[in-house]
């Protein structure tokens, strides 16, 4: 038997595909807002002398690129409750999100951080600049400028981890997928269709970083 | 309830995590195929072959494995009348999503080669197979090796996905152990421990090539 697709299921719940994405878009930022905290705060933990505060970032880091987010949104969803740490899906779905993110985040920072050469900040300080004029245009600046580019890489893989945590029940692109999905059979339309928004999320996120990266980061081509 | 004791259900996770290497393997040695040919495809003077290498890897790398999964899962079975098993699923899904980041990593690694390179094997009369031979890909592997080794620990954890459409690996036999004891805490910190040993070691290594292969200066 031939099967035809029908994409009428797409365009008659167009609003409920558009909610999808910004459900998706509302995790992704609140999780990245804290990811970017965590990585600052392990970036300082990974570049810090202190012995203690470099291994508790060092097995932070290690640990969350090394195992499934999958498994580590089970862990907070599913394995926490039974400590007493009670979570909605969406908390949860936050919380593992940006934990994860803050893990590889802290490594981009790290490199960036030891990315500026020490040099730089000793003619700052031959040429009379401040201590927090120094830290500001000479080793933030610059830092932010190198890491931005793989910082944004990470932002796109935390959209795409996003899709997982419907796998909780946690309502968003994905979750709107599967809902529609098992009401109307229409997998290869509904999935094609899903996936294409992701495209667009992802192509959305990618064309403001980069009018981001000409308006402030364009110096970044005359370093090196 | 609780008939399982530790020993029990660490013996379950390992058995099942054989299968998770097995799916990692198979999406490796597959994608590591069909990437070469995409890569090959890129990098080709063809504006039409460059074109089509370029929308596959871009809707592979633009798009979550899930959706890739479901899309082969449900989608192919639903639109060609197939029965594809969960094994045929996860298999065509991660070797699909493996090739297109392989074919965007050793892409990489080619175009980081000088064109100088191309221009002298030029003159000195190779074709443009033997100058991608004999002077480009031998020099390029050598680049591509400690990324290639850091996307396996990707592919690694991607099989987890896997477990959503019923796929039994690592991360579906814990889900089930984890449902019959009533120990989500201790059996998924216990998952997530098996994994750290496949992933970590890949990692490490991945990192200790980087510094080999790499002149600094």
């Amino acid at each position: 038997m031939e099967y035809t697709p029908q994409f009428s299921v797409v365009w008659n719940n167009l609003g409920l595909f558009l909610q999808g994405v910004l459900l998706t878009l509302q995790i992704v930022v609140v999780a990245i807002a804290f990811g970017l905290l965590l990585g600052i705060a392990g970036a300082m933990g990974r570049t810090s002398n202190n012995r203690y505060f470099n291994w508790i970032a060092t097995a932070y880091v290690e640990f969350f690129r090394n195992t499934p987010f999958l498994i580590q949104l089970f862990f907070f969803y599913f394995g926490l409750p039974s400590i007493g740490v009670r979570m909605t899906p969406w908390q949860a779905a936050v919380l593992a999100l940006a934990i994860n993110f803050g893990a590889y985040a802290t490594e981009i920072i790290r490199a960036g951080i030891e990315g500026i050469d020490k040099g730089q900040i000793e003619a700052g300080m031959s040429l009379g600049f401040k201590k927090l004029q120094i830290f500001r245009h000479i080793v933030l600046l610059p830092a932010l400028g190198n890491i931005y580019p793989a910082l944004i890489s990470q932002v796109v893989i935390a959209v795409l981890f996003s899709s997982v945590v419907s796998q909780i029940s946690a309502e968003e692109l994905t979750f709107v997928g599967n809902y529609l999905q098992s009401r109307t059979f229409r997998s290869f339309e509904i999935y094609l269709a899903i996936s294409l928004f992701y495209v667009a999320v992802v192509w959305f996120i990618k064309g403001i970083a980069y009018l981001i990266q000409r308006k402030f980061f364009a110096f970044t081509q005359y370093i090196r | 309830m609780q008939d399982f004791t530790l020993a029990q259900i660490i013996a379950n996770l390992l058995m099942a995590t054989r299968w998770t290497i097995a799916l990692s393997a198979i999406a490796f040695v597959g994608g590591g195929i069909f990437g070469f040919i995409l890569m090959l495809l890129r990098i080709s003077p063809n504006p039409i072959l460059k074109t089509i290498s370029l929308v596959y890897i871009e809707f592979f790398e633009a798009t979550p494995l899930l959706m890739q999964l479901f899309l082969v899962f449900f989608g192919i079975s639903v639109l060609f009348s197939l029965n594809l098993s969960t094994w045929a699923a996860a298999s065509i899904a991660l070797t699909t999503y493996t090739s297109a980041y392989l074919a965007d990593i050793w892409r990489g690694s080619i175009e980081a080669i000088p064109l100088g390179q191309w221009e002298a094997s030029r003159a000195l009369g190779l074709n443009y197979f033997k100058q991608l031979r004999k002077v480009i890909l031998p020099q390029a592997v050598r680049m591509s090796i400690p990324p290639t080794v850091g996307f396996a620990v990707q592919v690694i954890k991607g099989t987890s996905l896997a477990s959503v459409i019923g796929f039994i690996e690592l991360t579906r036999s814990a889900q089930s152990i984890s449902n019959v004891t009533f120990q989500p805490f201790l059996v998924y910190s216990l998952a997530a421990i098996i994994y750290f040993c496949l992933c970590f070691p890949l990692s490490l290594w991945s990192k200790k090539l980087e510094r080999t292969y790499t002149f600094s200066g």
